[in-house]
C-alpha cells in the first residue's frame, strides 16, 4: 500500500515539468562544478605529486561536487515536497486517501517513500559522475560512501520536514517558503554562536553534514539525522490525524 | 439481472400497497396523516421532555411503518441484511453543533436520500460515516463493523463520492481507477477487470487513455462515481452527484444511480426534492444538523401534497367568499382564479369545495394536491419543530395544536 501511494507521488511528480526541471538544473550545476574541480586537479596534479599527504582526486573532485549538491538539496527539495499534503487538500483529493481503507501512517511513509526514490534519482547521477573518474584514476571509495551516506541523510531530514510543512497549509508556495527558512535556520544555526561548545552546533544541519564530507561517519551523526526524520514524519502523521479529528 | 430486476418492483408494490392503505385509512388530508409521519420521525430527539416521548409510544408502536416495513421486505427478498447502522451521530464545531444527534440505517439494495437546505450538516454526516471525520459523539457500523475500532476495515466496504470529485487532474482515468483500486486492496489480478467494469457501467468506457483534467464536468464526475464503485462496496456515498450537470448528464447519473441500488446500498445527498423523488426508497431531511423527517418517499408525496389544494375556477368569487364555504381551511390568492386552499387539521376541505362550485357556479376546472416546494417542507417541519418543542410539557395538546 505504501508503494501504491509512493508510486502514485512519483508519478504525479514527473507528469510536471518541476521534477524534469530540478533534475536538469542540479545535472547542470553538479556537471559544471565537476569539470571544473577535475581541471584545477590537472592543473596541480605535478605538484601534488610531490608532497607528502597531499588530497587526492576524490577529495578535490568529488568531495567539493557533494557540498554544492547538499546547498541545491536545500533549495530545491522545498519545491519537490510542497505539494505533497498541501495540494492534495486544495484539490479536495485528500478524501480520496482517507475513506480508502488505509492508515494515515501509510499516506505519510507512501508519500515520504516517493520523495526519498526521487532524492535518491538525484545521489545516483552524482556517483555516476564520481565513479566514472574510476576510468583513468582511483578514487577513496571509503570518502565517496561516506560523502553519499551523509548526503542521504540530508536529503531525508529536508524531504521530512519539508512533508511536515506540507501537512500544515493548504498553499503549496507557502510551505515551499516557509521550509526553505526552516532548512536555511538550521543550516547556519551554528553560526549564531561564537562559543565552539554551544549546543546550536549539535542542531545544525552544516556542522553535522561536514563530517559526512571529510570522511568520518560518526554514530551520533546517524542518530541525529535518523531521529530528525523520523520525528517529522511522526509530526505528519498526527498532524493528519487531528485533522480528521478536529478540523 | 431480470430477477433483480423483479425483486424491485415487488419491493416498490409492496411500498405503493402500503401508502395506498395507509392513504385510505387515513383519508388524504389534514392531521390524520400528518400525526404517524410524526411518529415516524428518528425517535431520539433530545430536545423532547420525557413526557412527551411517553406520549408518543402508543402511536409508535401501533403506527410505525418500519417493523411492518420489514415484514414485507422479509418475505419479498432473501434477507434484508442491514449494511449501514450509524447511530446518535454528532459533530461539533467550536460551539456550532453541524450535526446534532443523526441516526440512519440502511439495508442493502436501499436507496436513501438525505436532502436538506444548505449548511444543513449533510456533508458533515457523510464525512463521518466514510471515516473522513471523527464524530463527535455516536458511532458508525458497516456490514458489522465498526468504524472506529476497524477503520480499514470498515472502510473497505464503502465507496464515498464527496461533494468535489477527488481526481488527480493529470493521471489518465484508467491510470487513476487503477490507483483507486489498489487503493482499496484489490489484488492485481482483479485489478484490470474491475477497471473495466467500473468504467463500464459509469459510461467512460472509451475514456480509459483520456486525461482526467481535460474531460467535461459530467465526465469527471463519473470519473468520481467509478471511483467509488470500483472495488465492489456494500455501501455507495455519493454527495451532491448531480450539481453542476446538464439535464442529459442528471439523467443518466441519475438511472446509473438507481442501476446501483439494486445491488449495494446507497446514500445520496442534495437539496433537489424532485431528484430524491425519481431515484430514492427513503428519505431522511436535514435541518440545522437535525433529522426532522424520515420516512418512505411515499409518506414524503403525501406530506408534500397532503396539507394544501390548488383550485383553478372560471368564475372565480371573492376570496371571503371561497374562504367561508371551505371553513375553517385558509385560502390564498396564487394568481387570477387560482386559490391554494390550505387544509385546517383534521379537514379535507375537497368536499366542501366541490358542493359550494356546483351551487354557486364557479366553475371549477382544476383541482389539485398543491405540491410543497422543498423550501415549503423545511419551513413547515421546522415549524412544527418549534411547536412541538413549545408543547412538550403537556402530551394530550397534540388535536389541539
Amino acid at each position: 500500500m505504501i508503494f501504491t501511494i509512493a508510486a502514485k507521488e512519483l508519478r504525479s511528480m514527473f507528469a510536471s515539468p518541476l521534477a524534469w526541471v530540478v533534475l536538469a538544473f542540479m545535472q547542470f550545476v553538479l556537471a559544471f562544478i565537476f569539470l571544473k574541480q577535475i581541471d584545477g586537479f590537472l592543473e596541480v596534479q605535478a605538484q601534488l605529486a610531490r608532497t607528502p599527504n597531499a588530497p587526492g582526486l576524490t577529495e578535490i573532485a568529488v568531495v567539493p561536487m557533494f557540498g554544492v549538491a547538499s546547498m541545491l538539496l536545500l533549495m530545491s527539495v522545498p519545491l519537490l515536497t510542497m505539494r505533497l499534503v498541501s495540494e492534495e487538500r486544495r484539490n479536495q483529493t485528500m478524501a480520496l486517501l482517507m475513506s480508502a481503507p488505509i492508515s494515515m501512517t501509510q499516506i505519510i511513509i507512501g508519500k515520504f517513500v516517493a520523495m526519498f526514490a526521487f532524492l535518491a534519482l538525484i545521489n545516483l547521477l552524482i556517483v555516476g559522475m564520481a565513479l566514472s573518474l574510476l576510468a583513468g584514476g582511483t578514487l577513496d571509495l571509503g570518502l565517496l560512501i561516506a560523502n553519499l551516506t551523509g548526503l542521504i541523510l540530508l536529503g531525508s531530514s529536508f524531504a521530512a520536514i519539508g512533508l511536515f510543512i506540507s501537512c500544515l497549509t493548504t498553499h503549496p508556495v507557502v510551505a515551499a517558503i516557509l521550509s526553505l527558512a526552516i532548512f536555511l535556520a538550521l543550516w547556519i544555526i551554528n553560526a549564531a554562536s561564537r562559543d565552539p561548545q554551544s549546543s546550536l552546533h549539535l542542531i545544525s544541519l552544516l556542522k553535522r553534514f561536514e563530517g559526512f564530507l571529510n570522511g568520518t561517519v560518526a554514530v551520533t551523526d546517524l542518530i541525529f539525522f535518523a531521529l530528525l526524520t523520523a520525528t517529522f514524519l511522526i509530526l505528519s502523521i498526527r498532524r493528519l490525524d487531528s485533522e480528521r479529528l478536529h478540523a | 439481472m431480470g430477477e433483480r430486476a423483479g425483486r424491485r418492483d415487488r419491493t416498490i408494490a409492496a411500498l405503493h400497497g402500503k401508502f395506498f392503505n395507509r392513504a385510505a385509512s387515513l383519508g388524504i388530508f389534514g392531521s390524520h396523516h400528518k400525526r404517524p409521519l410524526r411518529s415516524r420521525q428518528v425517535p431520539r430527539r433530545r430536545h423532547h421532555s420525557k413526557v412527551a416521548d411517553k406520549g408518543r409510544e402508543g402511536p409508535l408502536e401501533q403506527r410505525s411503518g418500519f417493523p411492518e416495513e420489514n415484514e414485507t421486505s422479509m418475505s419479498d427478498t432473501a434477507s434484508p441484511e442491514v449494511t449501514l447502522a450509524a447511530v446518535g451521530l454528532s459533530r461539533r464545531y467550536g460551539n456550532n453543533l453541524a450535526v446534532d444527534d443523526v441516526s440512519m440505517e440502511l439495508k442493502r439494495g436501499e436507496i436513501v436520500g438525505l436532502l436538506g437546505p444548505n449548511g444543513a450538516g449533510k456533508t458533515t454526516a457523510m464525512k463521518m460515516i466514510t471515516g473522513n471525520l471523527a464524530p463527535s459523539a455516536g458511532s458508525v457500523n458497516v456490514c458489522g463493523i465498526d468504524l472506529i475500532d476497524k477503520p480499514t476495515a470498515a472502510k473497505a466496504k464503502i465507496g464515498y463520492l464527496p461533494e468535489i470529485p477527488p481526481l488527480y487532474k493529470e493521471l489518465r482515468v484508467d491510470e487513476y481507477l487503477r490507483l483507486a483500486g489498489r487503493l482499496h486492496r484489490l489484488p492485481k489480478s482483479a485489478l484490470a477487470e474491475a477497471v473495466q467494469r467500473a468504467k463500464h457501467r459509469a459510461g467512460l468506457s472509451d475514456m480509459g487513455q483520456r486525461l482526467i483534467g481535460s474531460l467535461s464536468k459530467g465526465y469527471q464526475q463519473r470519473v468520481g462515481i467509478a471511483q467509488a464503485i470500483i472495488h465492489d462496496p456494500d455501501v455507495v456515498i455519493l454527495d451532491e452527484p448531480t450539481v453542476g450537470l446538464d439535464p442529459n448528464q442528471i439523467r443518466e447519473i441519475r438511472s446509473l444511480i438507481r442501476e446501483l441500488g439494486d445491488q449495494h446500498s446507497v446514500i445520496l445527498s442534495t437539496h433537489i426534492l424532485p431528484e430524491v423523488e425519481a431515484i430514492c426508497d427513503r428519505v431522511q431531511i436535514l435541518h440545522r444538523g437535525k433529522v426532522v423527517f424520515a420516512d418512505a418517499i411515499a409518506g414524503l408525496r403525501a406530506f408534500r401534497g397532503g396539507h394544501s389544494l390548488e383550485v383553478s375556477l372560471r368564475r372565480p368569487p371573492q376570496l371571503e367568499q371561497l374562504a367561508q364555504a371551505v371553513q375553517p381551511a385558509q385560502v390564498e390568492q396564487v394568481s387570477d382564479g387560482v386559490f391554494r386552499v390550505i387544509a385546517a387539521q383534521g379537514q379535507d376541505p375537497t368536499d366542501q369545495l366541490l358542493r359550494a362550485s356546483l351551487e354557486r357556479d364557479w366553475g371549477l376546472y382544476q383541482l389539485s394536491p398543491a405540491q410543497a416546494s422543498v423550501e415549503e417542507v423545511f419551513v413547515h417541519l421546522t415549524r412544527q419543530d418549534e411547536a412541538d418543542a413549545s408543547v412538550a410539557g403537556n402530551p394530550s395538546s397534540e388535536t389541539a395544536a
